[in-house]
């Protein structure tokens, strides 16, 4: 296996943005605040940008409110002149910004109030994907930061992260877009008569099916955002420009599971295609033992022989047991144990061989393993600890 | 389309001559916590196993002779992946057979494709449609415009829960694996996020009619959560978005639960065990109990206990809820088709099916 160096990425003043992908609920945004904060304690100037954080961990970073500006985070070790910056994302907050800056205050209120606009910016399936790409530009383009971590949006396919800007981006700009925007550009219905008697039938069509009241909402929001910032796919295109530039990199995180490993091996893939550049893969929760000598076959025969030994000793008519003989009881904890380890054993087992799996179709792909902890992790101290695996996995 | 029903649909008239059901079938009748649902809604985090249950859940309902739908509306063939079966079209499937008799279809439903049906079917627009879809306008309904897509999938659904093949429905109940808990609420609840936008108008019937379905008792909204922080909390506060958005909560699933090792309190395992005790045992095991092999094996029992504690605090959170609640366990060699049926099997001997 080619084991990633997440140090010297993190060292490598070269490295600007890393970008943490991977389908839902392989660990993503703990990893993305674990090298965040590894990175700033090695020395640089890092904000991570985290997109749906669990509560505690939000808090334990001082993430207490979403007011989209990134926030110092208190209790770093900044002895080696780095520092910690971290921000939730609100998309909705994002989205508003982008509005205000390009129209006059007029013109963006009446799209604000679009009820639309309302829908599209908070509930649309690749708003999140597209104000987290819309949100890195704009970080990238303050300098403030010498490094950006990225978390992305918990969409269930790492691809959606790639696919919803640019989905968005060429439906503002496409070709309905302008044909809704058409007759309400120069007056109402109109100017309908102009178009073909094909086109004719379609924004007919259309009405019929949408309702010609809410045809009007679309036709007056869309003509009130194409004058004030045509050219979304413009804007689209730069972001994900700057994913394909020097300086990114992109990890992708899983877990070692059948699911999380194969949409892991899209992404690889596809990052391939797109001449992204990927600088690993973080392999979450993945199960370890010191006791790997003794073999589950060998665990489960001797559990079941103490076990066996206990029920002999549980029988009733026994009398009392000598003083220094073990008590049933903890012959049962032991065997308890054993079957534990057993089980423990073939888990590893079955994550080795999908790891293994994952390997041989891609033998270039670095990896580093963080191992499975108990418990979820809510603060820095349990962020140090992971980003101490990251370094060493 | 499955075939029109053959030896079910019939026994109503004849049922009360020929009782007996084959043998070894449980008929689901007046036993499951369920009974009357036909719209089972399978919702949970990323990474929970949501459509492994919903999976399990169709499995479980079909057994005895009846018959069930598995839809998916997420575009990512997770249940023919699940059924190693080929990519499924936006076509009812049969995929598995279920113990004693039954039958489990599948389908995909694709936005796009439930779309130009709809409009074919309520406008006959066959040719423009295909025009819209040239246009992008297909594109624009099925990706963009918030709520439409959330109308047309959730649409097809209910559609394909009410669907009656010679006067029966086509299926005993449908198994939906819905969008993760963060989104449920929000994707059920068409009805409000389309009446912002279409007051009036053919979209806003459509989204009324579907709502009509989807908050009656027909209709139950289940959780799928694992014993672990995130999931569960998640978990609590979709029960509270359900609720106070008026939709039916069904029930929690738990999924990979550890299975206990012995009757007795499990935590104890980490806490009362001594290196002392521990190498009396492993002598007495026959296991030579070297200093590090005790290190290795107390080290996971602490790692054990600790995840034991926090799974019974999860535990203890979720049967707070005041919803029926399942549990499935962990299978140690991963996930196959032999493991669904053990997994529906579970389901149904805790009565959610």
């Amino acid at each position: 296996m080619n084991r990633l160096e997440i140090d010297a990425l993190l060292d490598d003043p070269g490295t600007r943005i890393l970008v943490c992908c991977g389908s839902g609920g392989v660990g993503k945004t703990t990893t993305a605040a674990a090298l965040g904060l590894r990175a700033a304690e090695r020395g640089r100037d890092v904000v991570v940008l985290t997109i749906d954080p669990a509560r505690r961990l939000a808090q334990s970073m001082g993430l207490t409110e979403l007011d989209n500006t990134p926030r110092r985070v208190v209790d770093v070790d900044e002895t080696k002149g780095g520092s910690l910056h971290a921000m939730m994302l609100d998309m909705k907050r994002t989205f508003d910004e982008i509005v205000e800056q390009h129209a006059d205050p007029e013109r963006a209120q009446q799209i604000l109030d679009n009820p639309f606009y309302q829908s599209l910016s908070a509930g649309f399936a690749g708003t999140q994907e597209y104000m987290a790409m819309e949100k890195l530009g704009q970080l990238h383009a303050t300098g403030e930061w010498d490094l950006i971590v990225v978390d992305t949006p918990p969409s269930r396919s790492a691809l959606d992260f790639l696919d919803a800007p640019q989905r968005l981006g060429s439906f503002l700009d496409g070709r309905l877009i302008r044909i809704l925007s058409a007759p309400a550009k120069v007056g109402g219905r109109g100017a309908l008569k102009f178009l073909s008697a094909g086109m004719g039938m379609m924004t007919g069509a259309l009405s019929k099916v949408v309702g010609t009241h809410l045809l009007t909402d679309i036709q007056t929001f869309v003509a009130a955002l194409d004058t004030t910032f045509g050219g979304f796919r413009k804007r689209a295109d730069a972001t994900y420009k700057l994913l394909q530039a020097r300086g990114t990199s992109f990890l992708v995180v899983a877990a070692p599971e059948k699911d999380a490993l194969r949409e892991a091996a899209y992404f690889v893939d596809r990052l391939g295609t797109e001449r992204m550049p990927l600088a690993g893969l973080v392999l979450n929760r993945v199960h370890a033992t010191s006791a790997g000598r003794l073999s589950a076959e060998r665990s489960l025969a001797a559990a079941e022989s103490l076990t066996e030994r206990a029920d002999d000793l549980d029988d009733p008519g026994d009398g009392e047991s000598a003083d220094d003989a073990p008590r049933p009881a903890d012959l049962r904890l032991v065997a308890g144990l054993l079957t534990l380890h057993a089980e423990r054993l073939r888990m590893i087992d079955r994550e080795e061989r999908t790891r293994t799996r994952f390997t041989s179709i891609h033998p270039e792909v670095r990896v580093t393993e963080v191992p499975a902890l108990p418990g979820d992790v809510h603060d820095l101290a349990g962020l140090r600890v992971i980003g101490e695996s990251l370094g060493s996995g | 389309m499955p075939p029109p029903r053959a030896e079910r649909a019939a026994p109503s008239r004849r049922a009360a001559a020929v009782t007996t059901w084959p043998a070894g079938a449980r008929t689901t009748d007046g036993d499951a916590d369920w009974e009357g649902v036909r719209l089972h809604v399978v919702s949970g985090k990323g990474g929970t196993g949501k459509t492994t249950v919903a999976a399990a859940l169709a499995l479980a309902l079909a057994t005895g002779g009846r018959r069930t739908l598995l839809v998916e509306v997420e575009g990512r063939q997770g249940i023919a992946q699940l059924f190693d079966c080929p990519h499924l079209p936006y076509e009812d499937r049969r995929i598995a057979v279920a113990p004693g008799g039954g039958e489990v279809y599948a389908l995909a439903i694709d936005p796009e494709e439930a779309l130009l049906e709809y409009l074919d079917m309520f406008y006959h627009l066959g040719r423009a449609g295909k025009g819209l879809k040239k246009l992008g306008a297909i594109d624009f309904a099925t990706t963009i415009a918030p709520g439409l897509r959330d109308v047309l999938l959730t649409g097809k659904a209910c559609e394909s829960a009410r669907r009656r093949v010679q006067g029966a429905f086509a299926y005993d109940a449908v198994v939906m694996d819905a969008p993760p808990t963060g989104r449920i609420a929000r994707f059920l609840n068409v009805n409000t996020e389309v009446a912002g936008l279409a007051r009036f108008g053919p979209i806003h019937t459509q989204a009324e009619a579907v709502m009509g379905v989807i908050r009656s008792a027909q209709t139950a909204v289940h959780l799928v959560t694992l014993l672990e922080e995130m999931p569960v909390q998640e978990t609590v506060d979709g029960v509270a978005e359900l609720r106070a958005s008026g939709l039916p909560t069904g029930g929690v699933v738990i999924n990979m639960a550890r299975p206990p090792l012995q009757a007795e309190d499990e935590s104890d395992t980490g806490r009362r065990l001594t290196p002392e005790l521990l190498e009396a045992g492993l002598l007495a095991g026959g296991i030579k109990p070297t200093r590090p092999l005790v290190a290795a094996l107390l080290g996971e029992a602490d790692e054990h206990a600790s995840r034991i504690e926090l799974e019974s605090t999860g535990r203890a959170l979720v049967r707070g809820l005041d919803l029926p609640v399942y549990e499935l366990p962990l299978l140690a060699d991963g996930m196959d088709l032999g493991g669904l049926y053990r997994l529906a099997e579970a389901l149904r001997e805790q009565g959610m099916a």
